[in-house]
């Protein structure tokens, strides 16, 4: 099933289905190595629509609540 | 004379490889974004002399912010490109080196922090790479300075690709997994301790004990190292000084140079507090008051700050800052403000908006103790009790969470979410450290200091001309209608928009109540940043922008003057 990476359990990993969104943020998220099939770890989620640490390809980054919520994933693994 | 510029994605290490090359001083930091001013330096290639340009960190030649303007500026008037690349991390980082090769500039490549790659069981084939690339590509590792000289040896090597032709986002990460596919190879590893502490230092539940723990024991340490350097250096030279200072005022005499130079005895001796003399007060206020405790914030800020251990900090304060119209970056510029407000105003050039970037000024111009002005409560209130000092920070804090609030409300613009990359945690290197402590304290030395024998130089001069006398009649209905002190206080606030740590000595002799005097002091550091915070307010935020903080800040002085009189003296 699909959904968003903040559906993630922390620790736990999914690969990227896709990205919703404009060019702007899907390039920004590339850069940074967030894209489509690479595998993603949850490994951190803030409450009060805080922010949420991701890890791909061993580099971990924080991004915002709402830019998390556009990067959707398959199944956990 | 040929312009090299140094290109990289941010934390790849670039600035000390910039280092490497030019032996010349640069601040080299293991969080995003703190070389927004970039660094020029000199090189020789045999027997041509070469400038040489450290670029901000970014991830593309299509900017986002403006550290990454400035990038790309840099980029346009390169001769030749450095491209510095993490090879732990090298997928990601052929993306901006695929940009640069289609741009058709010489290029060579460093593939930096190449031990670090192989301890994590990465391996990258460099003459396959230098194949698909078709430039020189070099391993080093800038902190040893291994490979530094290979890559100064084939600089003359570097050249543009024929092959490689301008294509979009998507053809380009295709050719990136070719190239990966290609050249690396990765065993897998274990879970190590270092990956444990990082994850319990980003994780809420774990990472909120931690960080205060942290922010416990580096306070601890910087008022340790301060007194330490008071007590064994800085005080018994002043020991040392004192009989040479009343040997000159003895030899002035009574007259105008004794009172600039020297100041008024106090029980015919020197106070050096309250003497406000140039070689008196102007030279221990600095020295023996501020400078001890701007050593041990630098050296303490620099080990955190190449630990890696800021970034992580920004993502616990992410939530909260955000009411404050920033996102955690925010405290980056915030703690470098505690240092001095003028390095902290700076740093908030690498917030993305506008609006976030004045916020942060504002915010750190008002409510951001600097060291002076912590050795101006301690110099104050350090007699009457702890009690009074907590009172001035406790105050300064809800003026900082409040000031957030209204200012992210009122003005308007975007505050963007917070987009940034966890350095995993590395072991500081004592040379980077020591380097990066001096420059600071160095640039301390040379943009304060003047500010502050021209303030007492100025004070000296006003008051024997009667302007002090004056100006403190006009405000006299605000001074002690509004806040309840004695009009002479207005001289202190006069002095402190000079230098804040020069008040003391004017608030000392007016025989205030302790509640007065947290008042006066609390004022003190809100009402106006010094000077200097007032330069760079206006070179970064531009005049009009200046001129709004300023009202907000001057607003801000009169409520918060205002209240603290209703509530503490109770009038």
């Amino acid at each position: 099933m699909e959904k968003p990476v903040t559906y993630l359990e922390t620790g736990k990993n999914a690969v990227i289905i896709r990205l919703e969104g404009g060019y702007l943020f899907r390039k920004k998220m590339g850069a940074m190595g967030i894209r489509e099939q690479k595998t993603i770890r949850l490994v951190a989620k803030y409450p009060f629509h805080g922010p949420v640490v991701v890890e791909v390809d061993g580099r971990e980054m924080t991004i915002g609540r709402r830019m998390a919520e556009h990067v959707i994933i398959g199944d956990p693994e | 004379m040929k312009k090299i510029v140094l290109m990289g994605n941010p934390n790849v290490g670039k600035s000390v490889v910039f280092s490497r090359l030019t032996g010349a001083n640069v601040i080299v930091s293991n969080y995003p974004g703190t070389t927004v001013d970039f660094s020029k330096g000199k090189m020789r290639l045999g027997k041509e002399g070469h400038e040489i340009i450290d670029a901000p960190g970014t991830y593309s030649l299509e900017p986002s912010n403006k550290a990454e303007e400035v990038a790309l500026e840099m980029f346009g008037q390169a001769d030749l490109i450095i491209n510095v690349a993490d090879a732990t991390n090298l997928e990601r980082n052929l993306y901006l080196t695929l940009q640069i090769l289609e741009q058709k500039k010489p290029v060579i490549l460093a593939l930096n922090m190449w031990d670090e790659a192989r301890h994590t069981g990465i391996s990258i084939d460099i003459k396959k790479l230098e194949y698909d690339l078709q430039i020189p590509v070099v391993p080093t590792v800038a902190l040893s300075g291994e490979g530094i000289c290979d890559l100064i040896g084939r600089i003359d090597e570097a050249r543009s690709p024929e092959k490689i032709e301008p294509m979009n986002e998507s053809d380009r990460w295709i050719k990136i997994g070719e190239i990966i596919r290609n050249v690396q190879q990765v065993t897998h590893r274990h879970h190590t301790l270092r990956d444990w502490i990082s994850e319990a230092s980003i994780r809420p539940l774990t990472g909120f004990p931690i960080a205060l723990a942290v922010i416990v024991a580096a306070l601890w340490l910087v008022t340790f190292i301060g007194e330490t350097l008071i007590s064994y250096i800085f005080g018994p030279l002043f020991t040392l000084y004192t009989p040479i200072a009343m040997g000159i005022s003895t030899w002035l005499g009574p007259g105008f140079l004794q009172e600039l130079l020297i100041g008024k005895l106090i029980d015919g001796q020197i106070d050096y507090i309250q003497s406000m003399g140039l070689l008196t007060t102007g030279i221990y206020v600095p020295f023996a008051m501020v400078l001890p405790y701007i050593i041990a914030f630098y050296s303490v800020l620099a080990v955190f700050e190449d630990s890696g251990y800021l970034p992580r900090l920004a993502t616990l304060t992410d939530t909260i800052f955000h009411r404050f119209g920033m996102h955690g970056f925010g405290i980056i510029p915030v703690f470098l403000g505690l240092g001095c407000n003028v390095p902290g105003v700076l740093a908030a050039r690498s917030l993305e908006t506008k609006k976030q970037r004045f916020i942060a000024a504002t915010l750190i111009a008002i409510s951001v103790p600097c060291m002076a002005k912590n050795a101006m409560v301690f110099g104050i209130l350090g007699s009457y009790g702890t009690g009074y000092i907590i009172l001035v920070f406790a105050t300064l804090f809800l003026v900082f969470v409040i000031s957030g609030l209204i200012l992210n409300r009122i003005i308007k613009g975007d505050s963007p979410e917070i987009c940034l990359e966890i350095p995993p945690y590395r072991k500081p290197d004592t040379l980077t450290v020591l380097k990066k402590t001096w420059m600071r304290i160095r640039w301390f030395l040379q943009e304060a200091i003047p500010f502050l024998f021209l303030g007492v130089l100025l004070i000296n001069l006003l008051y024997a001309v009667g302007f002090v006398e004056w100006l403190g009649g006009i405000f006299a209905p605000v001074i002690q209608g509004w806040f309840g002190l004695p009009k002479e206080a207005t001289t202190a606030l006069l002095v402190g928009f000079l230098r804040k740590d020069l008040a003391v000595g004017m608030l000392l002799p007016l025989g205030m109540s302790p509640v007065q005097l947290v008042i006066a002091t609390t004022l003190l550091t809100i009402y106006f940043p010094c000077v200097g915070t007032f330069a760079v307010m206006f070179k970064e935020l531009g005049i009009r922008d200046m001129i709004k903080a300023t009202a907000f800040m001057a607003g801000t002085a009169l409520v918060v003057g205002g209240m603290m009189r209703f509530v503490l003296l109770g009038i």
